[in-house]
């Protein structure tokens, strides 16, 4: 047999974590509303799906776009020949209009700093390649998203360090921590080289205050490492408080050295299109453009692609109105989950961006041990069919935190998986106290209280989507 | 006044500060220069002619025609319930339907083993990553496509040794040089995880015998590495007779030792589709498979290129006669060319194959040196007022022999640039 690559034979893909297995579970037996009513429901895929008729119905109205509609098709030839990593010059103009618009035009954006990358995915993958050596390593606060080990670490030879944050200060990234988790990589030789952020975060779905960003580019400047902030969930913030980007910061803090920074983008979280790869890297340092952009050519966007964004995100009529239709949404969507939650006493992170709720399950634990936490939710898969992605999976430092999403399926599929969440609540609380057991719950009606009524109440009229993913293979995510 | 000491700034990684990405020869030097003045019919009939980029213009129409017959089809606003399914495909088994429908009639394809990358350029260095560890080696026919040595070694940390070939033989691969280049690398302490050749050959504008391929693929087993097969001019072969596939031989052998086999495709050059990003892998390896495809999540396709693609592809009369009609139009174009230079006292490589001919001026060389023949390529560049490129930045190692792409112009412009080597050529004799 061949001998392939330690890069090939190692673990670094992230395939082989239990995370997996409730992708696993959901392939082999996904719900259907009437196909199979009894099959899990996906809810660990942080997809944005509850505006895709706004962007369809603009689709139909604007033909042109589309190079392959008679209306659009006499520019066929010029878009398919274009393969300058450059981008199509529409292209980045109307991605950096589109970044300033959901920062309220606060900050301006240089269509020339834009690079592309396939997807988020290959934008980290390509940062990393630029700004780290094999061995060098990035501080990540913790928790963060599991895609990250594999797409900093994989092909890269560097390593993550995380910063761990704590729930008893809603898991906000301290000064203390960060220096924390520095002098540690220092004691141990190892040369940190920069810090990556997620804002807003990705599992908390909360946005990092300005005290908070302005400390770590002090922090970043002080130790001059590079700062890279993950901004790909930026137009998902649907309540107060605002959005505030890095970019905003390093006005307020012109003394910084702007080569460190640089900002990660995608399409695929605010406008729902992860399917189309449209990732971006925006920096600040000239050669990193540079190295990026000649880097790009391994992740280009396809051109036809690049054609159809341009022209929709420079329709501002369109874009306005989406941004705020889709945050209300997202709002009604949170507000929904939540509170169901929150009616059989599970509580989540008070969080107002992102595609998911943090669930905090912790008092349904066994012990405060992460054995507990494989064990519950595996019951959740199992028995309330339900994916649900465990925490340790997000290198949280605490067990018993899950990450839940509401965004990929329809209203009548977040019902459903409410519903189920309160009888296996109701059920283990009647049962003894040592905590847990393995209750078997039947199909009943039954209507367990009120609260199932004042949900429906707040409920607004659903629009047509399908239940949930379309997805057939869970061990596909370019990005969860 | 004290001396102003600057503070460091904060280093990059040492792949961004190398030049490995290759942008600094002189093949890019040409573009360059081509970018700052392209020729015009109308604005600007004295502008640079760009013959240094392999692309496939010739057979447009066609898929404009195909798109007008077909717009309900491959468009998402036609049936905008199939635009969400796009947005959100993010798999990366691909559009299972885009590649089922191989296109290459005689050997068998598994749409299973298929992984899609945007664009030969990522699927080339994602093999590299899977197939080699830093340090080691792959060994590479000469001359070469520029762009190997940022798409194999760049990231990869993984060198290139050259398989020498030479105009003696035509440049095929002979088992002596393929068994030189080994030892070469051996010599230095390299260790040779696999050989990539490119069929048909780009610069060489030609198909590789099957006798050769044979050959390569025996040393290979023989040297226990892997064969790397690089097919993206395969639909470009003037005639469909002249062009074997890897998996053909594989196909004679029963498929014994196929694993070490990967072949690399795309259209960009067959189907004039750069832009679009649209690369593959097929490997019989599963392990290499299933390796790729999880490394892919870096490199997809757009599912809306997917789509549409898949649509045209699977148009079986579509494909049929687009693959025909364009194999003739490259002929055409081949011989039209070659008759030109030959006219100009120009003789090239007998090619079969690809966007460009592989022309000889060595005769033209005051020396047989590369650096005689970067003068050349510059009088070619400033005073002839094209851009083609230098063997050098090919790796060739006899210096003198210039790639010369056809496909990428109309024959108007073609012309254009004949009868200005043809006045080259007057101008030379009369000195």
């Amino acid at each position: 047999m061949e001998l392939l690559s330690k890069i090939a034979t190692n673990d670094g893909h992230g395939e082989n974590s239990a995370f997996f297995d409730g992708w696993k579970a959901y392939d082999s037996d996904p719900y259907h509303p009437t196909n199979n009513p009894n099959g899990v429901i996906q809810m660990g895929l942080a997809e944005n799906q509850l505006s895709f008729d706004l962007v369809q119905e603009w689709v139909k109205k604007n033909p042109k776009a589309s190079i392959c509609t008679s209306d659009g098709s006499n520019g066929f030839k010029d878009i398919a020949i274009f393969q300058d990593y450059h981008g199509l010059p529409e292209f980045r103009n109307a991605v950096a209009r589109f970044m300033e618009k959901v920062r309220g035009n606060r900050v301006r954006f240089d269509p020339a700093r834009i690079v592309m990358s396939g997807g988020a995915t290959g934008a980290q993958e390509t940062l990393a390649f630029c700004l780290a050596d094999p061995g060098d390593a990035l501080l990540v606060p913790a928790p963060y998203y599991p895609g990250n080990d594999r797409d900093l670490t994989w092909r890269t030879g560097i390593q993550l360090l995380p910063v761990i944050c704590h729930s008893s200060n809603d898991f906000k990234i301290t000064r203390q921590a960060l220096e924390t988790a520095y002098k540690k990589a220092q004691d141990s030789n190892i040369k940190v080289k920069g810090l990556l952020l997620n804002n807003p975060s990705n599992p908390l779905g909360t946005v990092l205050d300005r005290d908070t960003l302005t400390e770590s580019l002090k922090f970043t400047n002080d130790k001059k490492i590079h700062l890279i902030c993950d901004e790909i969930y930026s137009a998902t913030v649907f309540a107060r408080p605002n959005f505030i980007s890095i970019a905003e910061i390093l006005q307020e803090n012109a003394d910084c050295d702007r080569d460190l920074i640089h900002i990660v983008y995608s399409l695929s979280k605010d406008l729902g299109f992860p399917g189309f790869r449209v990732g971006i890297i925006y920096s600040y340092n000239d050669s990193v453009v540079n190295c990026a952009r000649k880097m790009s050519s391994f992740g280009l966007v396809s051109t036809q692609t690049q054609h159809l964004i341009a022209s929709m995100l420079s329709d501002d009529v369109f874009v306005d109105r989406f941004l705020s239709e889709s945050a209300k949404r997202l709002g009604q969507r949170h507000k929904i989950l939540s509170r169901g939650l929150s009616q059989v006493g599970i509580g989540s992170l008070k969080s107002n961006a992102g595609l998911y709720c943090w669930m905090d399950l912790r008092r349904l634990l066994k012990g405060p041990t992460f054995e507990s936490e494989i064990e519950l939710w595996r019951m959740i898969i199992n028995d309330v069919k339900i994916n649900v992605s465990p925490g340790a999976s997000f290198h949280c430092s605490e067990p018993g935190w899950f990450r839940v999403c509401f965004a990929n399926m329809d209203d009548e599929t977040v019902m459903v998986a409410l519903n189920r969440i309160h009888k296996f609540v109701i059920q283990t609380k009647g049962s003894s106290s040592d905590g847990i057991n393995r209750k078997q719950y039947g199909r009943s009606k039954l209507e367990i209280s009120l609260s199932f009524r004042r949900l429906d109440e707040i409920m607004m009229a659903p629009h047509k989507m399908s239940p949930h993913s379309p997805m057939s293979s869970p061990l596909v995510r370019a990005r969860t | 006044m004290a001396i102003q000491i600057d503070q460091p700034s904060v280093s990059l990684s040492r792949v961004a500060v190398s030049d490995t990405h290759g942008e600094d020869s002189p093949y890019f030097a040409g573009w360059k220069a081509y970018d700052e003045n392209p020729y015009h019919e109308l604005t600007n009939p004295s502008g640079v002619i760009q013959m240094g980029l392999a692309e496939n213009q010739v057979s447009f129409d066609l898929l404009e025609q195909y798109l007008e017959k077909h717009s309900d089809g491959a468009t998402n606003s036609g049936r905008t319930s199939g635009f969400r399914e796009n947005a959100l495909f993010q798999d990366y088994h691909g559009n299972g339907k885009l590649y089922g429908t191989n296109k290459r009639g005689r050997a068998k394809f598994n749409p299973e083993s298929i992984v899609i990358t945007a664009g030969a350029t990522a699927a080339n260095e994602l093999l590299t990553f899977i197939l080699a560890d830093p340090g080691d080696a792959l060994l590479v026919p000469t001359p070469y496509y520029p762009g190997f040595d940022r798409d194999l070694r760049w990231r990869t940390g993984v060198n290139i040794v050259p398989v020498h070939c030479d105009s003696s033989n035509n440049f095929e691969i002979t088992p002596q040089a393929l068994e030189s280049a080994y030892n070469e690398a051996e010599s230095n302490n390299i260790r040779v995880r696999g050989i990539l050749i490119t069929n048909p050959s780009n610069p060489l504008g030609a198909t590789i015998r099957r006798t050769i391929l044979e050959n390569i693929l025996d040393f290979a087993t023989r040297k226990n590495i892997h064969l790397v097969s690089d097919e993206i001019y395969s639909g470009s072969a003037f005639s469909s007779d002249e062009f074997v596939s890897i998996a053909e031989i594989l196909e004679t052998r029963n498929y014994k030792d196929s694993e070490r086999v990967h072949i690399v495709y795309s259209l960009s050059k067959d189907l004039g589709l750069p832009g679009f990003r649209v690369g593959t892998i097929y490997s019989y390896n599963d392990r290499v498979v299933t390796t790729a495809r999880r490394m892919s999540s870096f490199t997809l396709i757009s599912s809306q290129t997917q789509q549409l693609l898949a649509s045209m592809l699977s148009d079986k009369q579509f494909t049929g006669s687009y693959i025909r009609t364009n194999r003739e139009r490259l002929r055409k174009r081949y011989e039209l060319i070659i008759d030109g230079l030959g006219k100009a006292g120009i003789r090239c490589l007998k090619g079969n194959a690809g966007l460009f001919c592989w022309m000889d001026l060595s005769t033209l060389l005051e020396e047989p040196t590369k650096e005689q023949e970067l003068c050349l390529w510059k009088l070619m560049l400033h005073e002839v007022k094209l851009n083609i490129s230098p063997g050098s930045s090919c790796h060739c190692s006899e210096p003198g022999w210039f790639r010369v792409c056809f496909a990428n112009m109309s024959e108007k412009t073609l012309e254009v640039a004949l009868r200005r080597i043809h006045d080259f050529m007057e101008r030379r004799k009369a000195h």
